[in-house]
C-alpha cells in the first residue's frame, strides 16, 4: 500500500534507480559539506554554518508539513525557546558543558511544543495555521515585553559551551563540525523515523486523516508526537544559532522567521527530506543575492521585495519545489509518462 | 477605579473591538465565501493608514478638501485597487491549496511592505483628526472623552449594519451567500461568479483600507502595523469561528474588552492576554464559537 511521497526503500528487487540517485545526492551533499572548510575562508565557513543551522530548522518543519500534513506557521517559537534556553541556562561567566546544555534546550523546546500542540492539534486546516501563528506570537510577546527575555535588546551569551576539554564551540571550525554532525544526525534520524511505523502513520494522516481514524487509529497522539519531536529539533537549531551568534533577541521568534522556514521547505520541495536541505541553501543564497549591494545598488536594502516576488513566483511555477525540477523538466521534454522507455514514470 | 474611568475604558474597548471587527470581517468573508486565506489583509489596513497620511496634502491641494475628502478619495482608490488585485493575482488562488495561498499572500505582504517603504518611507507618522471631530465630550465631572473615538465606533457600527443589510436584504447579498455554499450551481444559474467574487474582494479590501484610514489619527502610522493587526484578526477568526460574521463581532468585542482592561490591570502581560483567551476558548471549543454563516 503506497502511502504518499515517502515510498519504501526497495520494491521486491531492492532499491530502485530513483532511490539510488536520491542516496547519491545526499551522500554527495554531505561529502561536499564535510570538505568545504578546506576550500573556504572564514566568511564561507561562517555562512555555511548558518545555512546548516537553517537546514536543521527546516528539517524540523518538514517532519510536520511534509511528513504529517500539519502546516505550522509558528515554528520560530520553538527555535526561539531553544535559543533563549541556551543563553538563560548558561552560567554568566563560565562555559557550560554541551553534554547537559544541549539536551536541556531540546527538552525545553519540546515541552513548549507539547503544550502548544496539545491545544493546536485539535484544530484542523486553516485554524491550525492561525493557531500556531498566534501561539508563536504569544511567545514573542513574552520575551519582548517581560524582563525574562531581556526585552528588545536581547541577551548575550558570554561563554560558548564546550564538550569536556576538547571541543570549544566558540571557535568556528569545531562549531562547523558540530553543526554538520547535528545536521547529519537529524537527517538520518528523520529518515529512519519516517520509514518506521510512526512515520507510516503520519503519512496516512497526511493523506487522509478521516480514513486513518476509520481504520482505528487515534490520530491525536500521533500528531502530538510529531509536533513535539519537531519542536525539539527546532530547539536544537535554536541552540546552535545561539552558540554561533552569541546573541538572542525577540526577532528569533518573529512570525517572519516562521514564514521564512516555511518558504525554505516549499522552495526545496515538500515531502522530501533533501528538499529541506536544498531549500535552506537556496533561501540563504537568495537572501545573500538580494542583499548584495554590488548587484542591486541602493535597492539592496529593499531585498524583501525581491524575496517576496521570488516566493510568489516559486510557489506559482515550481509546484514541486527545486527538488522536483528534474522531474518537471523531464515531463516537459518527454511528455507525460516522463521516461523514454515508457515503463514506470517516477517513483 | 471610578465610574468615569470605567466608562472611558469601556468606550475604548468598544472602539477597539469594533475597529478590529471591521478588519476581521473582511478576512473571514474572503475566506468564507471564496475559500482564500489572505495573509495580506493586514497590509490593506496599513495601506489605508498610510493613505490617510500621504493623500491628505494632495487632496487638500487639488480638491481643497480635508479629512472627509481624503476618506472618499481613499475609498475610491481602495475599491479600484481591490478590483485590480483580485483580477491580477487572487483569482489564481481559488483552486490552490491553503498552503500555497498562505505562501503567495505572505510573499505579497513582503512586496507591499517594500513598495510602501519605497514610496512613502519607513518613518512613523501621526495624522490629525479633522477639526470638526477634534473636540471632547464631558463624562462626569472631571473626565472627558474624545469625540473622534466615538466617531470611529459610529463609522464601524454603521458599516457593520450596512454589511448586514446588504447580505440579508439585497439580491447581491443573496447571490454572495449562494455562491459561498455552491459555486458551480450559482454559475450554472447564469450568474457571473467571477464578477461576484471580484466585488466581494474589492469590498473586503475597501473595508480594511477604510478601517486603516479611520484609525490613523488614534494609532500612529508605522511600518509594522499590518502584521500586528493581521495576527489579532487571526485570533478573532479562530475564536469567533471561520466564516462567521456574528462570531467575528462577538470575538472582536471580547478581545477589545480583554485587551483594554488587561492593559489597565496587568500592563506587563497585556500583549499575552489575548492569546491566553484564545487558548482557553480553544480548550472549550476547538472550532470557534460559531459555525459559518
Amino acid at each position: 500500500m503506497a502511502l504518499g511521497a515517502q515510498a519504501p526503500w526497495g520494491g521486491p528487487a531492492g532499491p530502485s534507480p530513483m532511490d539510488r540517485s536520491k542516496l547519491l545526492f545526499v551522500a554527495l551533499a554531505f561529502g561536499a559539506l564535510a570538505l568545504w572548510p578546506l576550500a573556504a575562508g572564514n566568511y564561507g565557513i561562517d555562512l555555511v554554518t548558518k545555512i546548516m543551522i537553517y537546514a536543521v530548522f527546516a528539517l524540523s518543519l518538514e517532519l510536520l508539513v511534509g511528513g504529517t500534513g500539519l502546516v505550522c506557521f509558528g515554528q520560530a517559537a520553538f527555535f526561539g525557546v531553544g535559543a533563549y534556553a541556551t543563553v538563560l541556562l548558561s552560567p554568566a561567566d563560565a562555559a557550560a558543558s554541551v553534554l547537559w546544555l544541549l539536551p536541556a534546550c531540546i527538552l525545553l523546546a519540546a515541552l513548549y511544543a507539547l503544550a502548544v500542540g496539545a491545544l493546536s492539534v485539535r484544530t484542523r486546516g486553516v485554524y491550525f495555521i492561525m493557531v500556531t501563528l498566534a501561539f508563536a506570537q504569544m511567545a514573542y510577546y513574552v520575551v519582548h515585553d517581560t524582563p525574562l527575555g531581556g526585552g528588545t535588546d536581547g541577551i548575550y551569551l558570554n561563554a560558548r559551551p564546550v564538550i569536556g576539554g576538547w571541543l570549544d564551540l566558540g571557535k568556528p571550525l569545531p562549531l562547523y563540525g558540530f553543526t554538520l554532525a547535528c545536521l547529519a544526525g537529524v537527517f538520518v534520524g528523520l529518515a529512519l523515523l519516517l520509514r518506521s511505523r510512526l512515520g507510516r502513520a503520519l503519512a496516512g494522516i497526511r493523506v487522509n486523516e478521516q480514513r486513518m481514524r476509520a481504520t482505528g487509529f487515534s490520530t491525536y497522539p500521533y500528531k502530538l508526537a510529531a509536533f513535539t519531536v519537531s519542536g525539539g529539533i527546532a530547539g536544537l537549531a535554536g541552540f546552535l544559532f545561539a552558540v554561533k551568534d552569541g546573541l538572542v533577541n525577540p526577532e528569533l521568534m518573529s512570525w517572519h522567521l516562521s514564514g521564512a522556514v516555511l518558504i525554505m521547505i516549499i522552495l526545496g520541495g515538500l515531502g522530501h527530506l533533501r528538499g529541506a536541505l536544498v531549500g535552506a541553501f537556496a533561501f540563504a543564497l537568495l537572501q545573500e543575492l538580494f542583499k548584495s549591494e554590488a548587484i542591486f545598488g541602493t535597492f539592496a536594502k529593499h531585498w524583501l521585495l525581491g524575496l517576496g516576488l521570488t516566493i510568489i513566483a516559486s510557489v506559482a511555477l515550481l509546484p514541486r519545489g527545486l527538488v522536483g525540477v528534474p522531474a518537471q523538466l523531464r515531463e516537459r521534454l518527454l511528455g507525460r509518462r516522463g521516461t523514454l522507455r515508457g515503463t514506470r514514470g517516477g517513483a | 477605579m471610578t465610574l468615569a474611568t470605567f466608562l472611558i475604558q469601556c468606550l475604548n474597548a468598544l472602539q477597539y473591538g469594533l475597529l478590529l471587527f471591521l478588519v476581521a470581517s473582511g478576512l473571514t468573508l474572503i475566506f468564507g465565501i471564496m475559500g482564500v486565506i489572505n495573509l495580506a489583509h493586514g497590509s490593506f489596513y496599513m495601506i489605508g493608514a498610510y493613505m490617510a497620511y500621504a493623500l491628505a496634502p494632495f487632496v487638500g491641494a487639488t480638491f481643497g478638501g480635508g479629512f472627509f475628502a481624503t476618506l472618499a478619495v481613499g475609498l475610491v482608490l481602495a475599491v479600484l485597487f481591490g478590483y485590480l488585485l483580485e483580477w491580477a493575482f487572487f483569482s489564481f488562488l481559488y483552486e490552490r491549496e491553503h498552503l500555497q495561498q498562505v505562501l503567495m499572500t505572505y510573499g505579497l505582504i513582503l512586496v507591499f511592505e517594500e513598495l510602501r517603504s519605497l514610496i512613502v518611507g519607513d518613518d512613523v507618522h501621526g495624522v490629525a483628526p479633522p477639526p470638526l471631530l477634534a473636540g471632547t465630550l464631558p463624562l462626569g465631572e472631571l473626565m472627558t472623552y474624545p469625540v473622534y473615538r466615538l466617531f470611529i465606533s459610529g463609522v464601524c457600527l454603521a458599516l457593520a449594519l450596512g454589511m448586514y443589510f446588504v447580505f440579508t436584504r439585497t439580491r447581491l447579498g443573496m447571490m454572495i451567500r449562494a455562491g459561498s455554499t455552491n459555486r458551480e450551481m450559482v454559475q450554472s444559474l447564469g450568474i457571473d461568479i467571477k464578477f461576484l467574487y471580484r466585488v466581494v474582494f474589492a469590498a473586503g479590501v475597501a473595508i480594511a483600507v477604510l478601517a486603516g484610514m479611520v484609525a490613523a489619527p488614534v494609532s500612529s502610522v508605522y511600518p509594522g502595523m499590518g502584521g500586528t493587526v493581521l495576527i489579532i484578526c487571526f485570533v478573532v477568526v479562530v475564536i469567533g469561528g471561520i466564516g462567521s460574521i456574528r462570531g467575528a463581532l462577538l470575538a472582536s468585542l471580547l478581545i477589545g474588552v480583554v485587551d483594554t482592561f488587561g492593559k489597565v490591570f496587568v500592563p506587563q502581560a497585556a500583549g499575552v492576554l489575548v492569546y491566553v483567551l484564545m487558548a482557553l476558548i480553544l480548550l472549550w471549543k476547538p472550532d470557534g464559537l460559531f459555525k459559518a454563516g
